[in-house]
């Protein structure tokens, strides 16, 4: 997919810096010293993982940046004229027409109180340079192009009365409106469910081939981006770490970081199997849930862990695979069916639970800033567990916390920092060592590695089996990631709105024969093939009855 | 200057500086005062002199000793009425949020009830029939400003609850006690202190309000409120007399306001910054 | 949406019932003997013994309370134990007074707030902003007699502009009123123009952070069109009960304004019976005020419920 380089340059930025500037002083520098040439036509990817600055340069490229953010070095040029020379007004007339944005909350960038079809004309009238009848029916148009149901009447709904997939369709028909030469991507498919994902891309793509616009497609995902951009950025820390054309940087990273970046998406094809022991560790049996006056969340779920399995329970959201783990640990009482621990049953609700019961199974969250107290030291942390269950000493629970500290490869000294100073991965260790300390045969891990970084959440995950290795504990993990539970899961339950629609080992359940929503949820999964796409919306074409 | 590893805002430090002035003026009275607050010296409504600063009042008495000690009465009585709303506030409001369901539904439909009333009207005629006894006026007006200090504690134990770090205290099978003192409470001290400084001017506004009005501190006791009673005619005469004890209620409640202003301009701003 | 509306008014007619009951406990069912608390000193056992007949008081506590609220609402609220005269007699021109005056503040105060809310708030950080959130912060922090008599003593003794006392009566003619009452409303207006100056501001700055605004931005529409068509619309609930609770507490710091300027009013009434132990004008005081505050929040409720987009269209 290269673009003839006969095509006009559109947006050439040299040597970009932004950095933060406050009252107090001079901040971090979030863009160094970054330069490229995009056509007309073109599809630019930014690549990086979180702090890369990929949005800063997005954003700055339409010649905005955020509260206390400057750019303090560099050219931006559109058509030849540069943004940072232009005063605000004139900078101001080229966005929403020229220039346009298309955010990663749909749903927050609505105004919620303005019908659709209000936002999605409103620029291109207030600019002047189309009348109200004209607008909308390019509005109406583009819906079509989208695949929204009812083009003609969905723009007189309000945001809240649609749903997040369409959202976003609706936000790309409003950049699209006023016939853009640069569009900007940021990241627009990362909050929705990968079934819904593959849609939108699909649109996009469509989009901005049909047009002939040019567009900085802004996303971490690696696979994403190899279906819709000619050339790739791979950004770290603000700095251009590689740059070229996409194919190539799939197929021969030149650098270490992206080796890395683009080894641990293909890496892990290979399913772990693991002998069974005699009698099962936790079952669920037949268990159903809901919430006070709610219909059901859970339906007739049953599965069994054994010890030193590692379970997935995968599911989009709503699927209720949450749920379930607040079922098992008896926050949510169940309303019938039998949840037994190594064959004893568990009462369903916590209070009604002993201490050692409670002590075998421990919970691991996907949100490390609120997992742990603010407040609270890591002696704190990983202590209390250790004082609480054991009632050891003040001495030994010291030397147990550094012992597991050590185990997690965090520093000694953090022993007596609060949590609030840790990073994101650094404090994920800190909850897995928390579990840890109560010597448990279960831990829950809900979707622990979804908040983190591609390689730092690489980095957990490889803990979590060295752990599992050394200590035998078992693992339920509930995760909506399919390519995680190709890597480190043994066994894995599919489910569906609350049922199951799947469960077996690994290399079964991903297997043909499939169940439909699990060929599905994998085949929605991108994968680094540039034409993956292509491939996935023929078949669905040839199966989908229109 | 830098308070709690902040810098302080003009505002705020003019702020600190007032408090600290009652503060002292509250705690060494008989020290600073130069007359006795009682001690008749003369006529009343003298004209100021160098001996009388702000001249005599309606009795005779010194009106710069007499709004000396005065900070004693309003400042004393306010911060026992906020410490005890505080208290009571704060445990019901982290006990309902903590207890949920149908304990925490008919607390807060209660305090809904008490707010949606005009505290006022409400106090007069409480005090109107039981008359105004120290005892009866601390009591009731805690009683009823507890209710603004529920709704607060009660908000920020809510969204303290709902964080994870909280659902694990309870997955191991921690008691109320330990989650409320050792969880929730640290993590809530910052939008409390705030509270704490609005309640108290809300209260010592109030308190000098009830005063002005003849039912809230009665005589000889004497509070700036009730100064302002006794002066008031005065006025009308061009003496200036009423207008020193409403500018001490005033200045007062001006500096802690800057103060809670400062500490909650920070707190938000911390938040932003994380990000 | 149109349940959640019935739903709050009910509510508030049932907050009004509790506060009636509340006002009557207060009044009549204490520690000690209501009668003995009305004449004190000139108690003897005869008259005594009449007042309690006269007053009902050999009754039921219940069956007292609820023949007060029924007569309270045909508009007989008894006799004043004063001067013996219906006390709705006294009450009403007392009423028209108090409304008038808070009308007055109100008329002067909400569009000037709104719009000094909105003007800081387009102007955030600069020096209008910064100079006006100080001096809203000292003025609502200082009580009503304070300003009250800051004016008195420079306005009207010093400059002889208007008068200290409030002297009107049924047959001032409208415009004298406007002149007799500016000071009292000027100090009225000066206590809630800065409360609600500052809500105004602090909703409009939280809208104008929320990520639909970025978008606007990003959509190339000027400051202006942001700020009336973008930011406005999603502020108002939050300004709108502001004003209306603003408006409720006028009602109540009336209550210190009228004393001070010695205004006829509802509230100089209520404290200076008061003081006479008159119960049943204080109870129908107490009614009456209870009664305009309850409204007035209710009203704030449903107002914000309305101009939530969310609530008024469904899904």
């Amino acid at each position: 997919m290269s673009v003839a380089s006969d095509k006009p340059i559109i947006l050439d930025v040299r040597a970009m810096r932004v950095a933060v500037r406050t009252d107090h002083g001079d901040g971090p520098v979030l863009v160094d010293d970054v330069s490229l040439e995009l056509r007309r036509g073109e599809v630019i990817g930014l690549i990086g993982e979180s702090g890369a600055g990929k949005s800063t340069i997005g954003l700055a490229s339409m010649g905005y940046t955020r509260r206390n953010c400057f750019i303090v070095g560099g050219h931006i040029l559109f058509s030849g004229a540069d943004l940072r020379a232009m005063t605000a007004d004139q900078r101001r007339a080229l966005r929403g027409l020229k220039l346009s944005y298309i955010a990663q909350s749909a749903a927050a960038s609505f105004n919620p109180a303005m019908t659709l079809m209000d936002q999605v004309s409103e620029a291109p009238i207030r600019h002047g340079v189309m009348r109200r009848a004209e607008a909308e029916a390019a509005a109406v148009q583009l819906f079509r192009e989208l695949d929204l149901p009812n083009p003609e009447t969905i723009g007189s709904r309000y945001p809240h009365q649609v749903s997040g997939g369409q959202l976003q369709r609706v936000m790309a028909a409003m950049a699209m409106v006023g016939r853009p030469e640069i569009i900007v991507f940021d990241e627009p498919t990362t909050a929705l469910d990968v079934t819904t994902q593959v849609e939108c891309l699909a649109a996009f793509r469509r989009l901005v081939r049909e047009h002939g616009a040019a567009a900085l497609y802004i996303t971490h995902d690696l696979a994403v981006v190899a279906q819709i951009a000619d050339r790739i950025m791979v950004l770290r820390r603000g700095k251009m770490v590689e740059f070229g054309d996409a194919r190539l940087i799939l197929q021969e990273p030149q650098q270490d970081y992206t080796r890395r970046l683009v080894s641990e998406r293909i890496a892990g094809h290979a399913f772990v199997a693991k002998p069974e022991g005699a009698a099962p560790l936790l079952t669920v049996e037949h268990v159903t849930a809901h919430y006070a006056g709610k219909p059901k969340v859970i339906d007739d779920v049953s599965l069994e862990i054994f010890r030193g399995d590692t379970l997935a329970v995968v599911g989009e959201s709503g699927s209720g695979k949450s749920t379930l783990a607040r079922v098992v640990t008896g926050l949510l009482p169940r309303a019938s069916g039998d949840v037994r621990f190594d064959g004893v049953s568990l009462p369903p609700r916590l209070k009604d639970r002993p201490r050692d019961q409670l002590r075998r199974v421990q919970m691991i969250y996907q949100m490390p800033d609120v997992a742990l107290n603010p407040q609270q030291t890591l002696l704190d942390v990983i202590g209390r567990p250790v004082s609480f269950y054991f009632r050891r000493s003040r001495a030994e629970v010291r030397a147990r916390v550094l012992e597991l500290l050590k185990q997690m490869d965090l520093p000694e000294h953090f022993v007596d920092r609060k949590t609030s100073e840790l990073s994101g991965g650094q404090k994920q260790r800190v909850s897995i060592a928390r579990a840890l300390a109560a010597e448990p045969d279960l831990i829950i891990c809900d979707e622990v590695t979804s908040a983190l970084d591609q390689l730092v959440g690489e980095e957990i995950l490889r803990l979590l089996k060295r752990l599992q290795d050394e200590l035998g504990v078992a693992y339920m993990f509930i995760t909506h990631d399919l390519g995680t539970v190709k890597r480190i899961a043994n066994k894995v339950v599919v489910m569906l709105r609350g049922q199951t629609v799947a469960s077996g080992d690994t290399a079964s359940v991903f297997a043909p024969p499939y169940h439909p929503y699990t060929e599905l949820l994998l085949s929605s999964v991108p994968e680094m093939r540039p034409d993956w796409l292509d491939g996935i919306l023929a078949r669905r074409g040839a199966n989908r009855n229109i | 200057m830098r308070l709690l590893g902040h810098k302080l805002s003009i505002p705020a430090q003019i702020g600190l500086a007032i408090i600290a002035l009652n503060l002292v003026m509250a705690i060494f009275a008989p020290l600073i005062a130069p007359y006795d607050q009682a001690a008749v010296l003369g006529d009343a409504w003298a004209d100021p002199d160098r001996q009388h600063w702000l001249g005599l009042d309606n009795l005779g008495r010194d009106l710069l000793s007499r709004l000396i000690y005065g900070a004693r009465m309003s400042i004393g009585l306010s911060f026992v009425i906020t410490a005890l709303s505080f208290f009571i506030g704060i445990v019901t409001g982290f006990g309902a949020a903590v207890a949920g369901g149908w304990v925490d539904q008919a607390l807060s439909r209660l305090v809904d009830l008490l707010l949606s009333m005009p505290t006022l009207i409400f106090a007069f005629v409480i005090l109107s029939v039981l008359g105004s006894g120290l005892p009866v006026l601390i009591v009731t007006i805690a009683i009823l400003d507890s209710t603004k200090v529920f709704r607060l504690a009660r908000s920020v134990a809510v969204g303290l609850v709902s964080l994870e770090f909280v659902e694990a205290a309870r997955l191991r099978g921690e008691g109320w006690w330990w989650i409320i003192t050792r969880e929730i409470f640290p993590n809530a001290i910052p939008p409390l202190i705030a509270e704490f400084g609005l309640r108290f001017c809300f209260t010592f506004l109030f308190i000098a309000a009830l005063s002005f009005l003849g039912l809230g501190v009665q005589p000889p006791d004497a509070d700036w409120g009730s100064m302002v009673k006794d002066y008031r005619d005065m006025i009308n005469f061009g003496y200036a007399a009423p207008i020193y004890p409403a500018a001490a209620i005033a200045i007062l409640t001006i500096g802690v306001n800057f103060v809670v202003d400062w500490m909650l301009s920070i707190h938000s701003r911390g938040q932003g910054e994380g990000a | 949406m149109g349940r959640l509306i019935l739903q709050r008014s009910i509510l508030g007619v049932l907050t009004l019932l509790a506060a009636s009951a509340l006002i009557f406990i207060g009044t009549e069912i204490l520690p000690g003997d209501l009668a003995s608390a009305i004449l004190q000193n000139q108690a003897t056992p005869e008259t005594l013994a009449k007042l309690r007949l006269d007053l009902g008081l050999d009754k039921p506590a219940i069956v007292r309370y609820f023949a007060w609220l029924l007569g309270a609402l045909r508009g007989d609220f008894g006799h004043s134990l004063a001067n013996g005269r219906d006390v709705l007699e006294e009450i009403t021109p007392r009423f028209a007074n108090t409304m008038f005056l808070a009308a007055y503040a109100a008329v002067v105060a909400v569009p000037l707030a709104v719009g000094l809310g909105l003007a800081a708030a387009i102007r955030q950080g600069g020096v209008f902003d910064r100079t006006v959130n100080v001096l809203t912060l000292m003025t609502i922090s200082v009580p009503e007699y304070f300003l009250a008599y800051l004016l008195i003593k420079y306005v009207a003794v010093d400059l002889g502009w208007f008068p200290s006392l409030a002297n009107v009566s049924s047959d001032t003619p409208f415009f004298d009123r406007l002149y007799y009452a500016f000071l009292p409303m000027l100090t009225l207006v000066l206590v809630i123009v800065a409360h609600m100056m500052r809500m105004t501001r602090a909703s409009v700055l939280a809208v104008m952070a929320s990520p639909y605004i970025e978008m606007a931005i990003l959509k190339g529409l000027t400051k202006t069109r942001i700020v009336l068509r973008h930011a406005l619309p999603n502020a108002l609930a939050p300004i709108i009960s502001v004003i209306a609770l603003n408006l409720a507490y006028l009602i109540v710091g009336v209550v210190v304004v009228e004393t001070v300027f010695v205004y006829p009013g509802l509230g100089q009434l209520m404290v200076d019976e008061v003081s006479k132990h008159d119960v049943p004008v204080v109870q129908a005081c107490g009614l009456i005020f209870a009664a305009t505050f309850i409204a007035l929040n209710m009203l704030a409720d449903i107002l914000s419920i309305l101009s939530n987009p969310r609530l008024r269209q469904p899904r």
